[in-house]
């Protein structure tokens, strides 16, 4: 589904990806681990299309297309969703309106007719209740005032609107407390699905006790250095990053 | 047309030979006494009127234009101006929709005017009868019933000259300002509307109905008068892109609320700004001021404002009667050249009297902006409150915004509360938005709304849905 080959990124003029190769394939989920600074968020990003970065070499594809030649929003209409580690606040946009507009934008590209009210009513309330959030919730403006948990509850309840095909959740743990991780670790589970594939991208281990992955990637220094299943997250755990430097070195 | 071509069209007819004639329907550039003479005659109107505009003038005379605001442009020459003229002759209009700037056409497609009205905007010659004359003669008739006086000044000045003489220029005195002179010396076009003690008018009252015929005057002059307990909500303008051959635009607006009552005046401004170069553009000069005459009287100031290459405007509130409350809503988009200097002034002072003041200022390409207010509490107003809050959003690199309040406070016991942010339109903002699949245009189009949001709940339901694809079509390639 997602194929990623010896990419290299800069910032600023600073190289941040060094060669990374990553393959997923449809109904699987990756972690990528690693350190601070290692270039973890940096490529949700560049997947995105988050402007600032420059791809120098290398090259990204999803389902046979160059995604580094589309729009950002034919990327997230292709199937390609960011859940932010930051939301950004919107002031005076309600949040269902953005959801609307971000599901009508992608039913359009699809040559789909836009989601009747009642329907898309039914459809996000039923969501809203998985995410264990207040209807009200609809009514505020997007993200303005939210406390962290609910950000990232947020973030979850737009997959769970858009149903991407690759949905990519940065830090999604961070600042959460336990109750709020587990409602946000039930939603991403629900996610799962055959067609569907999960990256995450965390500093912890802890998420991975909630949402079990196929495959660990271990990024340190702009590369991926180990692959692994979830028992790979449990080794970091208990034997932090260094480890793995030293062995890799 | 570009102004340069008019210039052209103007002094071609000059030089063939155009002589100034009191039967004639078009007078040649140029102002002095017999201007106004013969202006006062054409519109049939009674001595004492022509005094007042000959008062008004020779104060003019003796006035300076004003440099204060932060506008640039070359300097106006006033006998280079004609001052009055006869709509354009069917044969030298266009012909048809294919003569237009089809940019032009675009805009009021996209705006959704229905397309036998967007040839009269255009100024094509057409024969035409609007089906909205049907409708303003229904809508006459519902008014005459409620007692509601709704027509041209002219025609006030002729039926109802002692409403014009009590009410006239009580607001906005002949020698306000120099622009407000000038109009009281020579304005040709504006409506009138009196609503009698405690009549609610029945309807929306809208220059639209009665001004669609004829041309948009150069110089309006706009009286509106709520007696006791009288209410009136007014809508000046339209989203469409008005082309007019005249640049000089110096309106004024007179509002008048006595006990109780309540006017709402809401205006869609989106006269010509120009071309790429801001060429050609409308200059825009606006007095506007509500006099809260009675005891709890309430007068409320919506506008957007999209259009023209130069906007001098402050719609302001005199705060007289005690309790009475200004208010003052106001959205500004400037974009390509285009310069704004617009604000609002409060004045209080009767006891209690309270004004909010929300402007939402949005710059973008290369325009500047500048939002200007005066809050001024007298000795009177005890117990005076003030809130404002004045929000400014850039959109690109190259546009201004510069914010000037000015405070009076002349009463300790007086509550003034002053809000002011500049923003410039996140990046995240619109990579969050595209990241969902909306695409940039949409972005922005949905991140300035929001943000004019608490401007655009106080305009009436369907004028904010106009405002709303109005401010998408002016700021289409501000982005990117």
């Amino acid at each position: 589904m997602l194929q990623v080959n010896d990419l290299h990124v800069t910032v600023e003029g600073k190289e941040i990806l060094k060669g990374l190769t990553l393959t997923i394939n449809a109904g699987e989920v990756h972690a990528i681990m690693g350190p601070n600074g290692a270039g973890k968020s940096t490529l949700s990003a560049v997947i995105a299309g988050k402007d600032g970065y420059e791809v120098t070499q290398g090259s990204i594809t999803f389902e046979g297309k160059d995604v580094l030649e589309m729009e950002i929003e034919e990327r997230a209409q292709a199937g390609l969703l960011l859940g932010f580690q930051y939301p950004v606040e919107i002031p005076g946009v309600k949040n269902i309106y953005l959801l609307k507009s971000a599901l009508n934008a992608q039913r359009a590209a699809r040559g789909e007719g836009e989601m009747p009210a009642p329907e898309f009513m039914k459809l996000v309330k039923e969501k809203l209740g998985f995410m264990k959030m207040d209807a009200s919730f609809l009514q505020r403006a997007v993200n303005e005032g939210f406390s962290g948990g609910e950000k990232k509850r947020n973030e979850i309840l737009q997959m769970l609107v858009l149903q991407p095909k690759l949905a990519m959740l940065d830090e999604i743990d961070s600042g959460l407390d336990i109750d709020a991780m587990k409602v946000v670790a039930d939603g991403v589970n629900s996610l799962r699905a055959e067609e569907r594939a999960i990256l995450l991208v965390t500093h912890y281990q802890r998420l991975l006790d909630y949402i079990v992955p196929d495959k660990v990637h271990v990024l340190v220094d702009g590369r991926i250095v180990k692959t692994g299943d979830a028992e790979l997250a449990k080794e970091l755990e208990a034997n932090g990053y260094e480890g793995i430097e030293e062995s890799v070195a | 047309m570009a102004s340069e071509e008019m210039e052209q069209l103007v002094r071609r007819e000059y030089k063939d030979g155009f002589v100034t004639d009191i039967e004639s329907d078009t007078l040649p550039p140029g102002l002095d006494e017999n201007t106004i003479a013969f202006i006062s005659k054409k519109k049939g109107e009674p001595e004492w009127m022509l005094e007042w505009r000959l008062d008004a003038y020779r104060q003019w005379l003796k006035m300076e234009e004003p440099s204060w605001a932060h506008l640039n442009y070359p300097p106006i020459d006033y006998q280079e101006i004609s001052y009055f003229s006869a709509p354009k002759r069917p044969e030298d209009r266009p012909q048809s929709l294919d003569e237009v700037d089809p940019k032009l056409l675009e805009t009021y497609e996209k705006l959704g005017i229905p397309l036998h009205e967007r040839a009269a905007l255009a100024g094509v010659a057409v024969d035409a009868v609007f089906d909205s004359v049907s409708v303003a003669t229904t809508f006459k008739k519902e008014l005459a019933e409620a007692g509601v006086i709704f027509c041209s000044i002219s025609e006030a000045i002729r039926d109802y000259p002692d409403l014009i003489k009590q009410y006239l220029g009580t607001v906005v005195p002949v020698a306000d300002n120099y622009f407000a002179a000038l109009n009281s010396a020579v304005f040709t076009d504006g409506s009138f509307v009196f609503v009698p003690k405690g009549v609610k008018c029945p309807m929306e009252l809208s220059t639209y109905f009665r001004i669609n015929a004829a041309n948009t005057g150069q110089f309006e002059r706009t009286l509106i008068i709520c007696e006791d307990r009288a209410e009136v909500s007014y809508l000046e303008g339209c989203t469409a892109p008005m082309r007019d051959e005249n640049q000089l635009h110096a309106a004024v607006v007179e509002l008048v609320a006595l006990d109780d009552a309540y006017i709402k005046y809401s205006t869609v401004q989106n006269w010509y700004p120009g071309d790429e170069e801001g060429k050609g553009g409308i200059y825009n000069f606006v007095t506007k001021r509500g006099d809260c005459r009675g005891e709890r009287s309430r007068i409320s100031w919506t506008q957007v404002e999209t259009g023209s290459a130069i906007t001098w405007k402050y719609p302001s509130c005199v705060l007289r009667g005690k309790d009475s409350i200004g208010e003052f809503y106001s959205v500004a988009v400037t974009n390509g050249r285009q310069q704004a200097d617009t604000g609002t002034k409060m004045i209080h002072i009767g006891e209690g009297t309270r004004s909010y003041i929300v402007a939402k200022g949005i710059s973008a390409g290369k325009s500047d902006q500048s939002y200007r207010g005066l809050v001024k509490i007298g000795p009177r107003a005890k117990g005076a409150r003030n809130f404002t809050q004045c929000d400014s959003l850039l959109i690109g690199d190259k546009c201004g915004a510069h914010t000037f309040p000015y405070q009076e406070i002349g009463n300790s016991t007086a509550t003034i509360e002053h809000e002011a942010t500049t923003s410039k339109i996140g990046e995240d903002q619109l990579f969050y938005c595209q990241s969902r699949g909306i695409s940039e245009e949409d972005a922005v189009s949905m991140i300035v709304n929001g943000f004019c949001k608490d401007v655009f709940q106080e305009l009436p339901m369907e004028f904010a849905v106009e405002a709303e694809a109005l401010l998408n079509v002016t700021l289409e390639g501000a982005v990117g």
